[in-house]
């Protein structure tokens, strides 16, 4: 099975390193980072806390806060185009039109001071022809679709609640039809009922207009809800990828299996909670070989030596684990 | 019948409303009532605005009530004497959400838990404290040695056992566990999950267990409470949550909530809640879920439903019970 | 960016962080200014220590000698002498250690004081805050100049009393620098917690509340020692302040008023003495201030 298969990607990124230069020390987000992601589905990026998702998501907007943020070596394309290399000019006409982002927090995303409407057409004014009347027309259409009356265009921000303050980050992002929206756990601080809406409509637009969607989040639930494809991430490296029932129903890597073991399920009476003993590693001093094994319960002598290679279990599913190396 | 004697805390008709900029006043908790039984875990969800928080807080008398009484072991926690207060304090005690706001950034981790053990006098000397602390601390999967340590060198998960540590050390029978997993990776809540369940078996601790993750309450609770907009809406075992809940908004509330599973996620049915959430500042006549229920009626607009049993354990607060 | 702090959190827990004190210096020493201020902060306390033990005052610093008045800086009088003939480079290295321990032993009895009001004011709160700042608030409108002479002038013109007059004028300003640092405490969830688990409102305050409120607190301290020292100046310089023949920066730009014309050195250096100490001390207060800033740990 290791025929190449031609992929459309949206983008890719190959052994990326990211330091975090601090005054406490530098710290390794991402470790060697190898991504690909493929065009109009939806690919959930899991991990816990320092796993290095929200600076995968910054990395491939080249928004990675410099001090103390480091690109250190390796590659990101955007559409086979490398990013690392564009001008400051080129890469402010990639945000926000090519490739978009909405963060957790709906209210630190919002300026306080500027109605709605006048946020989303700023964006559409930076990146499109035309002028005030015609920006503000087409915000308006913006807020119908994230579902929004167009006329609550004129308001300020602190008159809408939490979650249609997310939406409205949402339209923001969407207004210039990106190809690639990354949104990093966008329902977070959302009530549950809140965030099911919101992930309907997001899934509801993606299929609309084929557009491609990084799902960054910790929680397995939404992403075995909107994603396709699911990426596991633990301690600055991918661990796994695969199609969602490879990864919920096939799980190949010790740490994803943990991870599902240690989530309660709602549907299921569950005698007992998987736990996984110890913490995530020292990113100041990230560990030799694989940064899981000082947890592993299935640990190897060679898994504290050197990180294994990618090893494919099928045309979907790939996993980093010394133990399925054999199966080749 | 159940015997009344058997409960540790009952809850009649509490309110707790606060004064909001000018004349306008926050009804966080308006007519509350429910019991918890000694040796039980009573989980709380609800979204935010339900008052949760409040509710706990106010049971423990960090908060004044506004009307109705909460009785612990048969005695109004608001009209204690002061020495009978200090009492209720060694007997109920709270975990809180935030690890990293709730311990003090200048007191050594010794320190902080030994804060309850002085001030009621359970030990004396340096060393009988010191030795209490370094058994809690094993009690709770810390390294004894890590005393002398300042709460921001630990992890949220060491922090938030450094905060159970501090509440275990006065001996309580009675937690308040105001959201103790929220701010924790998924991974590290299995272990403190974990952690309590065990205390619980070993100490024969009651829980009050005030959660937004309404599967991990389910997991931990005995029983479950669903608070809307200061009311409940229904209290049930936790298995009949799941299985058979009775509320239009438990429904609403449990199909919102996403499967790890891909198949089971496909086959959920979302039922959608219209509307918005009243504000807390002027909450609708009538039954609080009336603008967003799929079945509301002419009476939901009138009158306020109460909280009824309906089957064993199992109470309901909507008129329409016996039909939908 | 939320990113950054994220590292950081995971930062914090596997570094082993060095104590916060340290950490707090090494904030410090990268302010060029304020070490600046510090090290000739340190100098200064150091002439003060000094000067008593190095200069017999008898003999050196008030001895009049008439046959010697007015000379111009020479290499037996660096500094030149005044209209007694007293050298003025002694006088002015031995006015630091007036000023200095009249400044730390003021700020010292009005930082005790306004540490008590303005911890019960701010924690408390409630009409023990309203009945506590409106004292201040009268004792802050008064001009601490005009506080001071009418102290001075009742009570007569002493050191005991100087340091009475300007303790009167500084205490409501600690007073209300710790209030303000006790009320951002008190609604913290660790105080909350504090009180959850039984522990008394003295001991809250005594070890939850002010431990951490002691940023704004040390920074006022500083400030505060350079606004005695130059208020005393100001008092000496209209009659009022430290008694002749001790003595004062204020009190020799007083006397050299008359001379200024044809003798300019005469005030030139009392005058440059109270500017260094003066900045110095701000410099370092500002350092200070910077350092301590929670929001850049």
């Amino acid at each position: 099975m290791s025929e190449d298969i031609k992929k459309d990607l949206t983008a890719e990124i190959r052994d990326l390193v990211v330091e975090f230069r601090t005054d406490y020390g530098v710290v390794q987000a991402l470790n060697g980072l190898e991504l690909e992601i493929e065009r109009g589905k939806t690919l959930g990026l899991v991990g816990e806390t320092g796993a290095g998702k929200t600076t995968t998501g910054l990395s491939l907007l080249r928004l990675i806060p410099n001090p103390p943020g480091v690109i250190v070596s390796g590659s990101i394309k955007l559409d086979g185009k490398d990013i690392l290399s564009m001008s400051d000019k080129e890469m402010q006409a990639i945000r926000g039109k090519t490739v978009a982002m909405i963060f957790q927090d709906p209210m630190t995303s919002l300026d306080p001071v500027m109605t709605v409407e006048q946020q989303i057409a700023e964006v559409i004014k930076l990146h499109e022809e035309g002028g005030q009347a015609e920006a503000l027309k087409r915000a308006r259409e913006m807020l119908e679709l994230v579902g929004i009356p167009g006329s609550r265009g004129g308001e300020y921000p602190h008159q809408f609640s939490g979650g249609m303050k997310q939406r409205v980050v949402i339209a923001m992002a969407l207004a210039c039809n990106p190809e690639l929206l990354i949104a990093d756990e966008p329902t977070t601080a959302l009530d549950v009922t809140v965030q099911a809406d919101i992930l309907d409509m997001m899934k509801g637009i993606q299929q609309e207009h084929g557009m491609t969607v990084i799902l960054i989040t910790h929680d397995l639930g939404i992403v075995a809800d909107c994603a396709r494809h699911i990426i596991v991430m633990y301690a600055g490296k991918v661990v796994e990828t695969g199609s969602a029932e490879d990864i919920f129903y096939r799980p190949a890597h010790p740490y994803t299996k943990a991870l599902l073991s240690a989530v309660p399920r709602l549907d299921l009476e569950q005698g007992h909670l998987e736990t996984i003993e110890g913490a995530p590693p020292n990113m100041a001093n990230p560990p030799k070989g694989c940064p899981f094994a000082d947890r592993c319960p299935r640990r190897l002598p060679v898994c504290g030596k050197e990180f294994p290679q990618n090893t494919r279990l099928s045309e979907s599913h790939q996993v980093c684990c010394w133990l399925q190396r054999g199966s080749e | 019948m159940m015997n009344q004697t058997d409960y540790l805390l009952e809850v009649k008709g509490l309110k707790k409303y606060f004064k909001v900029g000018g004349r306008k006043t926050l009804k966080a908790v308006d007519g509350v009532s429910f019991y918890i039984r000694k040796g039980e875990t009573l989980g709380v969800v609800g979204e935010s605005g339900c008052g949760k928080t409040t509710c706990g807080r106010t049971c423990l008398g960090i908060y004044d009530k506004t009307d109705g009484q909460v009785l612990y072991r048969g005695a109004d926690v608001h009209c204690l004497s002061r020495t009978e207060k200090q009492k209720f304090t060694k007997q109920a005690q709270i975990i809180f959400q935030d690890p990293y706001a709730s311990l003090d950034p200048k007191m050594k981790i010794q320190n902080i838990i030994a804060e309850g053990i002085r001030a009621h006098k359970m030990a004396s000397g340096r060393d009988e404290i010191q030795e209490r602390v370094s058994s809690l601390l094993e009690t709770v999967g810390l390294d004894p040695g890590y005393g002398s340590r300042y709460v921001h060198e630990f992890s949220g998960g060491q922090r938030q056992r450094i905060g159970i540590a501090r509440a275990l050390a006065v001996e309580p029978e009675f937690i308040v566990c105001d959201e103790p997993i929220s701010a924790l990776d998924v991974s590290i809540q299995a272990q403190i999950v974990n952690l309590l369940d065990r205390l619980q078996e070993e100490r024969g601790l009651t829980y009050l267990f005030i959660a937004h993750d309404l599967s991990m309450v389910k997991y931990i609770s005995d029983r479950v409470m669903v608070m809307y907009l200061g009311k409940i809406m229904e209290i049930t075992t936790s298995k009949a949550l799941y299985h058979s809940p009775r509320h239009p908004y438990t429904r609403a509330l449990l199909s919102a909530i996403p499967i790890p599973d891909p198949a089971m996620a496909k086959k959920k049915v979302r039922i959608p809640m219209e509307g918005e959430m009243p504000s807390p500042v002027n909450p609708p006549r009538g039954c609080r879920f009336q603008n967003r229920c799929p079945y509301a009626e002419e009476i939901c607009m009138e009158a306020e439903p109460a909280l009824e049993e309906i089957e064993n354990e199992h109470y309901v607060a909507c008129h329409r019970r016996i039909e939908i | 960016m939320n990113n950054v702090s994220a590292v950081k959190e995971n930062v914090q827990i596997s570094v082993k962080k060095k104590s916060q004190i340290a950490d707090i210096w090494k904030r410090l020493c990268r302010n060029k200014t304020a070490v600046l201020g510090l090290v000739i902060v340190i100098l200064l306390v150091l002439v003060g220590i000094l000067s008593p033990i190095i200069f017999d005052y008898e003999t050196q610093v008030i001895k009049t000698d008439y046959s010697n008045t007015l000379q111009p800086p020479s290499a037996a009088h660096p500094f030149g002498t005044d209209e007694l003939g007293r050298d003025i480079l002694i006088r002015t290295l031995y006015a630091t250690s007036t000023s200095l321990s009249i400044g730390v032993v003021t700020v010292i009895v009005a930082l005790a004081i306004g540490l008590v009001l303005g911890s019960a004011a701010g924690y408390f709160g409630g009409k023990v805050d309203m009945i506590i700042m409106r004292i201040m608030d009268i004792f802050l409108a008064i001009p601490g100049t005009l506080l001071a002479i009418c102290i001075v002038a009742s009570l007569g013109n002493s050191i005991i009393n100087l340091v009475i007059a300007q303790a009167v004028a500084a205490t409501p300003k600690f007073a209300r620098v710790v209030r303000g640092a006790v009320m951002t405490v008190r609604d913290s969830e660790y105080v909350e917690a504090a009180r959850a688990i039984g522990a008394k409102d003295a001991t809250i305050i005594f070890h939850d509340v002010l431990p951490n409120s002691l940023a704004p607190i040390i920074v006022q301290t500083t400030l505060e020692v350079a606004s005695v020292i130059l208020s005393i100046a100001g008092l000496s310089f209209i009659g009022l302040g430290i008694p002749a023949p001790m003595p004062e920066w204020g009190a020799m730009l007083s006397a050299s008023r008359a001379y200024i014309r044809d003798y300019s050195y005469m005030c030139m250096f009392p005058g440059l003495a109270i500017m260094i100490t003066i900045l110095s001390l701000n410099l370092l207060g500002d350092g200070l201030r910077d350092a301590l800033d929670p929001r850049l740990r």
